[in-house]
């Protein structure tokens, strides 16, 4: 797996990626078109990122992999997603997470009526390999989020943002899956919990050797934890690469990683400003 | 205000319990069946809407099926009791799973408004489908539930109870107990509070919500058939016993639409408020009281307290 991170194109270090979608295109509503055609590769044993600004499709993608768009009335209605090598586009979501592909979703959607142990065991719904199988790995989300074990009795409803993404995320890994897809993961948290939450992950990712497919505005921090990453704009992959070299690159410096001064940048070239605006709106 | 109101409304209830101790606990407990009736009715109404956000119309017409269904078996087929039983809920589990396979898997995503309709449609269907298989006739239903007075609570302290009521509420107590055990310990009623609380997250996590809605669906047939049976045992198997579901909505309006402890108590305070006013105010206000209490207090509550009586905790984090 540590060679894909030095390659530069994933298509040719992995000989078949653990999830590829192929050139999809999903509409809501059937009119309104969101994705215009997007490709890309999770290799096995990696983190791999999806960024891009608000509404540039990050989220539907996921859905779109998951199979949590019909509740959206969202549709794939061009191109394929493959998990394993098996076609997944028409599995429902049970199905999937059988299969060991679950998401989290933005904005953590924890189950606020039901305890944070009882939302971890939700997550062990598909499931048929007996209690203690479950028990076992009900200790070794405790072990990682030590913080949920302190506030195992709550009503999730109750807890931290902070906690509710750690529950979440705990709730996914109870259904020992081989990929989460995590759907921004630091909204509106302080940086140091999105830098615990995402130590976390990388440990996870390491020691219990979950892919990850991680949808982030923070491009910053998602780059440093990241192998290899898409940019999303408008439906559209308009750049993708290893991570160290995305983040050395001059363009996602300007738009995404705010390295150079904005004002600066805004009187001195209008046009770049304008990119910028509408990259962020 | 107080002073406006004390004697009409409070002061009767103060006298009747002094005075005439005994003839108040009767009022009270006869109050209970009808209360239970109500309760378990409206229990099948906050399950699916909680669990689907579904509001079933159909769940009094629920009742009176596997009334018909169970009275129906015994004296078409001679079939015993306890055997009867055992079908029934099968067919009760059989129609959640038609139910959720032909009419609301094609549904999904639609309008609560089109769901409402769908329970309409469901109910009238369910009516007839009962009259064509067991006919319309009232029927009794004869499972050996005691009737008549209970001798013992006449010896001791001069009550004159139904033994039905007695069963009745027994078993209420025993269905929703064991409800409550099922939805908080098992594996699927876990599933079922969470589908309760968020859709799409359920999903995610791999609960197939087709599977849960059968189960809430198979779980509200069953607690319409209990209904059935003491409400057939008391007044037989006819078309009027749809019509609890009328008085389930007060109920829910009391209780709160989310709330199973809010459909209990609810309806126990329903089915005991309209016996008393019955028995006090009746001569005063020209009787019939009890047909139009339940629909008065639900909509004083309307007025003040609109999400009931324990209505859904909303959660607030700060
Ligand atoms: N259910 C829906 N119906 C119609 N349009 C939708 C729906 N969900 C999303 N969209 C539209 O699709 C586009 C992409 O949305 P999406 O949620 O995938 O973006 P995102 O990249 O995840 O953004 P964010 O960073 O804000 O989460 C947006 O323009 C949005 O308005
Ligand atoms: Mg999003």
């Amino acid at each position: 797996m540590t060679q894909t991170a030095s390659s530069p194109a994933p298509e040719t270090a992995a000989a078949s990626p653990l999830l590829k979608v192929n050139n999809i295109e999903v509409i809501y509503d059937h009119v309104i078109l969101v994705l215009k055609g997007v490709s890309l590769d999770v290799p096995e044993g990696g983190i791999t990122a999806l960024l891009g600004a608000n509404g540039a499709g990050k989220t539907t993608t996921l859905k779109a992999v998951s199979n949590l768009l019909r509740a959206e009335r969202g549709d794939v209605t061009k191109g394929s997603i493959e998990f394993k090598g098996d076609r997944i586009d028409h599995l429902s979501a049970n199905e999937l997470v059988k299969r060991g592909c679950i998401q989290v979703m933005e904005g953590r959607h924890c189950f606020e009526h039901l305890t944070i142990e009882e939302n971890l065991l939700t997550g062990a719904f598909t499931r048929r390999d007996g209690s203690s199988a479950i028990n076992h790995d009900l200790d070794m989300v405790y072990g990682y989020f030590p913080r949920l074990r302190e506030r195992r009795t709550s009503l999730a409803g109750y807890t931290s943002g902070g906690e509710q993404q750690m529950c979440a995320i705990g709730r996914a890994l109870m259904s020992r899956p081989t990929m989460i897809l995590l759907d921004e993961p630091s909204m509106g948290l302080a940086p140091q919990l999105v830098e615990e939450i995402f130590e976390i992950v990388k440990k996870l990712n390491e020691d219990e050797g979950v892919s990850f497919l991680l949808a982030e505005q923070n491009t910053n921090v998602a780059l440093r934890y990241a192998k290899y990453g898409y940019i999303l704009e408008n439906g559209r992959v308009v750049m993708d690469g290893v991570a160290a070299e995305l983040r050395e690159n001059e363009d996602v410096k300007e738009f995404y990683l705010g390295v150079a001064g904005e004002d600066r940048k805004s009187f001195r070239n209008v046009k770049a400003y304008k990119r910028r605006k509408r990259w962020l709106a | 205000m107080y002073d406006a109101v004390y004697p009409f409304l409070i002061e009767p209830f103060a006298k009747m319990w002094t005075d005439m101790p005994l003839f108040f606990a009767e009022t009270v407990i006869s109050g209970v069946m009808a209360g239970v009736m109500y309760s378990l009715v409206a229990l099948g109404f906050v399950l699916i809407y909680k669990a689907s956000g579904i509001f079933n119309f159909a769940q009094g017409v629920l009742a009176l099926f596997a009334a018909l269904t169970l009275t129906g078996i015994m004296d078409n087929f001679g079939a015993p009791g306890w055997l009867a039983i055992i079908l029934t809920v099968a067919i009760m589990f059989g129609l959640a799973w038609l139910i959720q396979k032909l009419v609301f898997n094609h549904l999904i995503n639609q309008e609560p408004i089109i769901l409402f309709m769908a329970t309409l449609g469901l109910a009238y269907f369910l009516e007839g489908a009962g009259d064509i298989m067991w006919g319309s006739d009232v029927k009794v239903v004869n499972l050996g539930i005691p009737q008549g007075a209970s001798q013992w609570l006449l010896d001791g302290p001069g009550l004159y109870v139904e033994k039905l009521e007695i069963v009745a509420a027994v078993t209420a107590a025993i269905l929703v107990t064991a409800l409550t055990i099922f939805f908080q310990k098992t594996r699927i009623g876990r599933a079922l509070r969470a589908v309760a609380d968020d859709h799409q997250a359920a999903m995610s996590v791999g609960i197939s919500l087709e599977k849960i809605w059968i189960v809430v669906w198979a779980v509200a047939g069953l607690v319409a058939l209990v209904a059935g049976i003491m409400w057939g045992t008391k007044s037989g198997v006819q078309f009027s016993l749809s019509l609890i579901a009328l008085k389930a909505l007060p109920v829910l309006i009391l209780g709160g639409f989310t709330s199973v402890p809010g459909a209990i108590v609810g309806g126990l305070i329903i089915g005991v408020g309209e016996k008393i006013a019955e028995v006090y105010w009746g001569p005063a206000l020209g009787g019939a009281i009890e047909n139009w209490f339940a629909y008065m207090l639900a909509l004083a509550f309307l007025l003040f307290r609109p999400q009931g009586l324990f209505g859904e905790k909303i959660i607030e984090r700060v």
